[in-house]
């Protein structure tokens, strides 16, 4: 087996757990590079029958061309979609910084949906080498009762069991792709030819390495208009994936925060 | 893509007393490895000036904010960094002993260790701790690293004791480190360099050494076992799916399933939405179909018929312990082992070993982050592998209140394979020249085995024996198998260990079978506390089985104490008694209860006759 088979076959098994164990899941489509990925590998785990709604956080901001790809693409892979909005800015925690604030409408959005459908499981398209903290998340990750993040509080997690009941109240997220890196992916989406936004390529020197609200990402200097190119940009860059994503810099624990409320 | 794109990649795991510096040396070795994302040490040393404390290499590892202010690693991180064309996942293992859960989540994955030890402090509580749970959890490559040289003055004397200390102990867990390097993280002593403060140490630096270990692969040429995740199932067919932990399949071989002791042939290998491969082997998530109609569930166990998996509901297990309540002798846990999950029993705690001296304590319980060695009685038959045997389906995990508690490997040192008991059923029986229906002609009833179980004081040899007497009277032709009686004679031979047990049962449904293909009414008398042996009583017997659950509360069974044997079990006199200090497993669906406490003699006997008036009288 290859690399990119080892990953595969793991990510299957956590998917194929996850249903085993829990009632009522669902996944979260970000519309992103990442959720487009596990819901590949979902379509693989499930032989083309997906047993779970996939949950869209809409906070009404993301890029038109998300939009557009959402809609066609829910029909080309007959998905079940739900679609939360998200509520309004004021809402949100005050204390926080501008960006991280407008991104924790997301958190929101998201509590709204797991209250309104009941979910005990939701399956979420994070990585280890996104961001410190997420470094430190479990495949499994109970989530408390008003949805928070206890990251002192984490089950211990080996030998694929995994901390499959939540509390009465809360939920477990699910990581099928903890540990995927970014190039992984990228080397999945090539190997399997999945859809993805254009806005990942490269146009006029620019291109987005990671997907979110207009208001708060960034595109990054490129010229990668394949992904053959991108993988070769990835290979060379030490710049960090989310930094365009502004709420992860404003402060030295805003991304931290937001992850304890219960972002993703 | 680079080459080292498809190897799969070395995890290693750093492990060691809290503060011997295991966050220094990983937040020195990036740096010095140049594998920081740009401007990561930056961003510290300013957040550092801002925050007016000294800039430490660990911050760059520590990323929550409750491991910045105390300046303790809380929960392990992984790391990734390339070096020499090859890949390692790097495992930032918490040193505090309050996060021991959080090192064994670390560690889990590893194909290696390294080991930081301070030069001052030398192999302190977790040093041992820690690398004892390694040699449990089966890590066998290990590399040491005496950390904080600097502060001994980069003294040879103290290098050359701590080494032979560490190399003494490791030893005696039958490991052997492939280098045990004096470092200084602060300094970058034989980190990636070697050191001129040390000239004389001639071995190799922290980031050669990892080039010497190895990556596990996966187990193809174990025999196969393929637990059960899930049945899906279709308009048209069922998948079973799940992943292979060892060893291979193709398409048409035969297909043993454990527990249930079914056989089929493996018809189709699915795979969406490519073409199915004829074979798939060890680490490929599979979903197969079969050729015969078989009823399987998650938790079966396929393997091979010619290599089979161990069966037994007991077996010894090394746990360690994860959670602040202690685990006692006669305690009842989820256990957890591969896909299965089934309640067990601590029959019995052998004993806990202290980590620094190998020591072998007795004790009755198991401390948070103590490791033990413990007897395990499952509630029903369970397959798995001594972990020597195969680690992936020789360790579990147990669960209290659905949480994970800690995790054990598994031996079955004086303990016998439950599957052997049962080898006679591919022998071909000789007919009989009567039949069955012969026999039942001339007695005037069918034959059966009235099978009555309960506990010790709920009436079932006073009413096996009223009831054998007026049934005879009635012209049945009725015996009754007792257990004290049997013990005098066909199992003279066994005692009261668990083995013996079961096989005194096994005998007992054997012999009770035989009577009653004679023609015969058997009614057996046997405490007979575990479902599975009666269903398994069940499965030899046939039709004529009848299961009957003689009924009363133990507090009344505890009152009329016939052989004072209540009052023995309560002294400790006699252990694993059913109902005191051994569980007895309430029959679900019993063919009929008699409730001892609420009638009497007289009234539970006519009850009886009368159900068997209506079943067996022809």
């Amino acid at each position: 087996m290859n690399r990119l088979d080892r990953l595969e076959n793991q990510s299957i098994y956590i998917l194929r757990e996850a249903v085993a164990t829990i009632d009522n899941i669902a996944m979260l489509w970000s519309l992103g590079k990442d959720s487009n990925t596990m819901i590949r590998l979902a379509q693989k785990a499930f032989f083309g029958r997906m047993p779970f709604p996939l949950l869209h956080v809409d906070t009404g901001k993301k890029f038109p061309e998300m939009y557009a790809f959402r809609d066609e693409y829910a029909k080309k892979w007959n998905i079940n979609l739900l679609r939360q909005e998200c509520p309004d800015i004021s809402e949100t925690d005050e204390d926080l910084p501008p960006a991280a604030r407008s991104a924790a409408r997301k958190s929101l959005g998201l509590k709204s949906a797991i209250a309104a459908h009941g979910f005990r499981g939701l399956i979420a398209g994070i990585r280890r080498d996104e961001e410190a903290t997420r470094a430190k998340e479990r495949v499994f990750s109970p989530r408390g009762s008003s949805g928070e993040w206890q990251p002192r509080k984490q089950p211990p997690e080996f030998w694929n069991q995994y901390a499959t009941d939540p509390p009465p109240g809360a939920h477990i997220r699910i990581h099928p792709l903890l540990h995927w890196t970014e190039r992984d992916i990228w080397a999945y989406i090539r190997r399997e030819d999945i859809p993805v936004v254009d806005l990942y390529f490269a146009r006029d020197g620019k291109r987005y390495r990671s997907l979110g609200d207009t208001d708060i990402t960034r595109p990054i200097d490129s010229t990668a208009t394949t992904i053959g190119e991108i993988l070769d940009e990835l290979a060379q860059t030490r710049q960090a994936e989310r930094a365009g994503r502004l709420m992860d810099h404003e402060s030295e624990d805003a991304f931290e925060r937001l992850r304890v409320d219960g972002y993703m | 893509m680079s080459s080292s794109q498809n190897l799969p990649p070395l995890h290693f795991v750093l492990i060691g007393h809290v503060d011997h510096g295991k966050s220094s040396l990983i937040g020195r070795l990036l740096h010095d490895a140049d594998a920081l994302p740009h401007g990561k040490k930056d961003a510290m040393e300013k957040m550092c000036k801002r925050r007016g404390v000294t800039f430490q290499w660990a911050f760059l590892m520590d990323a929550l904010q409750a491991e910045r202010d105390q300046g303790v690693t809380i929960d392990s991180a992984w790391i990734r960094f390339n070096s020499h064309g090859r890949e390692y996942i790097l495992i930032d293992a918490p040193g505090h002993e309050r996060f021991v859960r959080n090192m064994i989540t670390g560690a889990e994955r590893a194909d290696a260790a390294l080991l930081v030890i301070d030069a001052q402090e030398g192999l302190q509580e977790q040093s041992f701790r820690h690398g004892f749970l390694l040699h449990l959890m089966g890590v066998r490559q290990l590399g040491v690293v005496i950390n904080k040289m600097d502060l001994v003055d980069y003294e040879v004397a103290r290098f050359t004791a701590l080494e032979k200390e560490i190399r003494e102990y490791f030893e005696r867990l039958d490991i052997d480190p492939v280098a045990i390097i004096p470092v200084s993280a602060v300094e970058g002593d034989n980190i990636v360099q070697r050191s001129s403060n040390m000239p004389w140490y001639k071995g190799t630096n922290v980031l050669d050494a990892l080039q010497n270990f190895q990556a596990r692969g996966e187990s193809v040429d174990l025999p196969l076992r393929f637990p059960i995740q899930d049945v899906y199932r279709n308009d048209t067919q069922r998948i079973l799916v799940g992943r292979i932990e060892s060893g291979q399949m193709r398409i048409g071989d035969e297909l043993l399933f454990s527990p249930s002791n079914q056989t089929a042939t493996l018809a189709s290998i699915e795979n969406y939405p490519d073409e199915s491969p004829a074979q798939v082997q060890a680490g490929q998530c599979a979903g197969i179909t079969l050729k015969e109609k078989i009823f399987v569930e998650r938790g079966e166990l396929v393997s091979h018929p010619k290599n089979p998996p161990i069966e037994s509901d007991v077996f010894r297990a090394r746990i360690f312990w994860l959670a602040q309540t202690p685990l006692c002798t006669g305690d009842v846990c989820e256990l957890r082992l591969a896909n299965t999950r089934i309640t067990a029993d601590i029959e019995n705690i052998e004993w806990v070993v202290d980590p620094a001296s190998l020591r072998r304590n007795q004790v009755d319980a198991i401390q948070v982050n103590e490791i033990g060695e413990i007897v395990i009685r499952a509630r029903t038959i369970l397959a798995f592998d001594p972990f020597d045997e195969n680690t992936n389906t020789g360790r579990f995990v147990l669960a209290w209140d659905k949480q994970i508690q800690g995790g054990g490997t598994i031996s079955m040192q004086g303990y016998t394979d439950r599957r052997l008991a049962r080898r006679a059923t591919n022998i071909t029986r000789v007919p009989h020249h009567v039949t069955i229906d012969e026999r039942a002609q001339r007695t005037g009833h069918k034959n059966g085995v009235l099978w009555f179980t309960g506990l010790s004081g709920a009436g079932k040899s006073t009413l096996a024996l009223t009831l054998e007497r007026r049934l005879y009277e009635r012209g049945f032709q009725v015996f009754v198998l007792d257990g004290d009686n049997l013990r005098y004679g066909l199992n003279a031979d066994l005692g009261f260990s668990p083995e013996d047990r079961v096989e005194n049962i096994r005998r007992a449904f054997e012999v009770a079978g035989l009577f009653s293909r004679a023609g015969m009414l058997v009614i057996t008398a046997f405490i007979s506390p575990y479902a599975s042996d009666r269903t398994r009583a069940r499965e030899v017997i046939g039709d004529g089985f009848r299961e009957i659950h003689i009924h009363a509360d133990i507090e009344v069974c505890e009152k009329r104490d016939p052989k004072g044997l209540y009052k023995k079990a309560h002294s400790g006199e006699i252990r694993e008694f059913t109902g005191i200090s051994a569980p007895y497993e309430t029959p679900k669906n019993p063919d009929l209860t008699i409730d001892t406490a609420v009638n009497n003699i007289e009234e539970c006997v006519e009850k009886l006759l009368a159900y068997v008036e209506a079943e067996f009288r022809l």
